[in-house]
């Protein structure tokens, strides 16, 4: 039975919506109240970021906010036990690496995970062949276990990240790290549209969605959109409230074609 | 935890697992990649003209085989058969040259036009840049920006070979944040580029195929020492940082169940012998890491062995007991690096001098065996910090 993040992302998309997932790193200052202000303008749901001292998928702007927070003492619990106060209506899940899991055990970190209302989490470094342990770990929590699928993939091994995946797949935008770029990459629809042929997951790009018209592009093939960069660079530059105000945008931009909301 | 009881110089399983250790842990990016690497090599490995193209420039290149040197006057101090492997005699003073050769000429085989590396000491980056130049390859070498500053003369090195060198700004600006960069540059590039990881490190199948690659020094020093003293040697040692040098000498001898194996970490980088298994790197090894599974730095004074984590078969073999993984301070080091140099008139490289140092303490209880060490490199690079250490204001030792 599809859990939490993927009921709610399968209803909404039915009833027409686009979906926004923005990612916030956790434990940056004023990090809860960028995610207040995220589902407060419109997210369907935050990727809370956990940070680890070697982030192999991100670029700059999430490194700087991931090694800010590790000097200034965040550690994983720690940003889990601000979840719960965090007093959001959407689904939360967490984005991190693999030995942040493996450190703790899956078990256990699954069961922190749903100990502090987590729904779903996603693991970059953490491909198909390697997911047992961790996926088992988080079905028995409750805990939904997003995959990630590349542009890089051949056409088949699609199908078996796509029966694996839970809550939504995770469709890499481009061939890179996080980061934003001037325009969205032709690589991004393509997989989208190579996942969307194959599977009925909510199907979300992400990683190189930089602005509130490549959302809008990308959701033009893809059930939705994750964006990293361009909120995390907002919280650093000018704070939580302007993450908010463009979320809004985002939003805006994504509902442009949808008659009903 | 299984063991092979044919041969533990087998390659690894079909997850790319050393026993626990080892595997893929890389973004689905880079999945393919990894697939496509592994069937190159095995491809390559099993054909007779690879093998001898690869054999031809160890010979023509690179000056192999590497000799054997008997330490007569240190030997009679310690009181023990010490023999040198001397890796520091090769084209580029280390052993580093045999890896980059074989990745080097894959690359070309795989249609690569560039190779992306990882530098420590630089001398990983200065082989690469070699072996690029020699086979017309494009080639970008990541090196941490403390290491930039303290090991300027590989940098330049580097550059004059016709390489670009990007200095690593992110983490803890050394050789772990050079891989982190190096494999992210893999990602965004992994069509046309190919990356030469230095060490025994990485997703399988690097750590199998570095090995390989490495291999040779077993290999020629299992029939040098036979023919010199006769017999096995009791003991051999080598550095460990990443452990490409180890696994090397280590191959030729892991099947001699009478042959002790001593791997030398260094103190502040002691994967092994201070570290937990954990996940970076793409491999699942023995790795310092802190409460919550953040990486640590090492902290040795050698750039080459600032490493956290440690090759997957080295874990494995600490695991099953067939090799020891002891710690050497850097003090322990710097006696070891002068005691070389004066007794021999062999300059070691700071890593290579763990092992020294790692024989001078143990040798009382070591009399009268015969030790064949790897001396993995030469201690050109390091003679300027050396020299901030130990001269006086008159530049006299």
């Amino acid at each position: 039975m599809p859990g939490r993040l993927e009921t709610e992302f399968r209803a909404k998309r039915a009833a027409g919506r686009k979906l926004l997932v923005p990612y916030i790193t956790g434990g940056y200052p004023g990090w809860q109240e960028a995610v207040r202000a995220c589902a407060a303008n419109g997210a369907d749901a935050v990727e809370i970021g956990i940070p680890f001292s070697d982030p192999v998928m991100d670029g700059p702007v999430i490194q700087q906010a991931s090694q800010a927070a590790l000097e200034a003492g965040v550690t994983p619990q720690s940003v889990l036990d601000e979840v719960p106060g965090l007093d959001v209506e959407i689904p939360l899940a967490v984005m991190t690496y693999y030995n942040l899991v493996h450190h703790p055990g899956p078990e256990r970190f699954a069961a922190n995970l749903q100990r502090a209302g987590i729904a779903a989490a996603i693991l970059p470094d953490l491909p198909l062949e390697e997911s047992d342990p961790w996926c088992e770990a988080a079905a028995a929590h409750g805990i939904e276990a997003i995959m990630l699928a590349a542009p890089t993939a051949p056409d088949e091994r699609l199908p078996r990240v796509a029966e694996r995946a839970q809550g939504f797949i995770y469709s890499v935008g481009l061939l890179g790290v996080t980061g934003e770029r001037t325009s969205l990459a032709h690589t991004a629809t393509d997989l989208a549209a190579r996942l969307k042929a194959i599977t009925d997951m909510p199907v979300l790009v992400g990683v190189g969605v930089s602005n509130a018209e490549q959302a809008y592009e990308a959701t033009r093939v893809a059930d939705g959109v994750i964006q990293g960069a361009s909120m995390v660079r907002r919280l650093m530059e000018t704070g939580p409230d302007s993450v908010g105000d463009y979320v809004a945008e985002v939003r805006a931009a994504i509902d442009r074609d949808t008659v009903t909301g | 935890m299984s063991t092979n009881p044919e041969t533990l110089s087998a390659p690894p399983d079909a997850t790319g697992r050393f026993g626990d250790f080892g595997g893929r842990f890389v973004p689905e990016t880079l999945v393919p990649a990894c697939q496509e690497l592994e069937a190159a090599f095995t491809e390559a490995w099993a054909d007779p003209s690879f093998r001898a193209e690869l054999d031809e420039v160890h010979r023509l290149y690179s000056g192999r085989p590497s000799i054997l040197s008997e330490c007569k006057n240190l030997g009679a101090r310690l009181g023990v058969r010490l023999i040198l492997k001397r890796e520091d005699l090769n084209h580029t003073g280390s052993h580093k040259i045999n890896n980059v050769i074989g990745q080097a000429l894959l690359a070309k085989r795989m249609g690569k036009k560039r190779i992306v590396a990882d530098t420590g000491a630089g001398q990983h980056g200065v082989a690469s840049a070699t072996a690029a130049a020699l086979m017309g390859l494009e080639c970008k070498v990541y090196m941490g920006a403390v290491d930039v500053e303290r090991q300027a003369l590989n940098v330049f090195r580097m550059k004059l070979l016709g390489s670009e060198v990007e200095s690593v700004e992110s983490g803890s600006r050394t050789l772990k944040d050079a891989v982190n960069e190096a494999m992210r540059h893999w990602v965004a590039n992994v069509g046309d580029t190919y990356f030469c990881l230095g060490s025994v490190v990485g997703p399988h199948p690097y750590p199998y195929m570095v090995r390989q690659f490495q291999s040779i020094i077993g290999d020629e020093a299992h029939t040098q020492i036979s023919d010199l003293t006769g017999a096995m040697p009791d003991v051999v040692v080598a550095c460990v940082g990443g452990g490409s040098n180890a696994m090397g000498i280590f191959s030729g001898f892991v099947d001699e169940p009478t042959v002790r194996l001593v791997g030398v970490e260094p103190a502040g980088g002691a994967a092994i012998g201070k570290g937990v298994p954990g996940v970076v790197h793409g491999m699942l090894s023995n790795l310092m890491q802190d409460e919550y599974g953040q990486v640590q730095e090492a902290l040795s004074i050698s750039a080459g062995l600032d490493y956290p984590g440690v090759g997957p078969e080295h874990s494995y073999l600490a695991d099953i007991g067939r090799a020891d993984y002891p710690n050497v301070t850097d003090d322990e080091v710097i006696a070891a690096f002068r005691l070389l140099s004066e007794t021999e008139g062999i300059i070691p490289a700071l890593e290579s001098a763990h092992a020294i140092a790692w024989l001078m303490r143990e040798a009382p209880n070591m009399q009268g065996q015969t030790v064949l060490m790897n001396l993995s490199g030469r201690g050109d690079k390091d003679v300027a910090q050396m020299m901030d250490i130990l001269a006086d204001a008159d530049g006299n030792v």
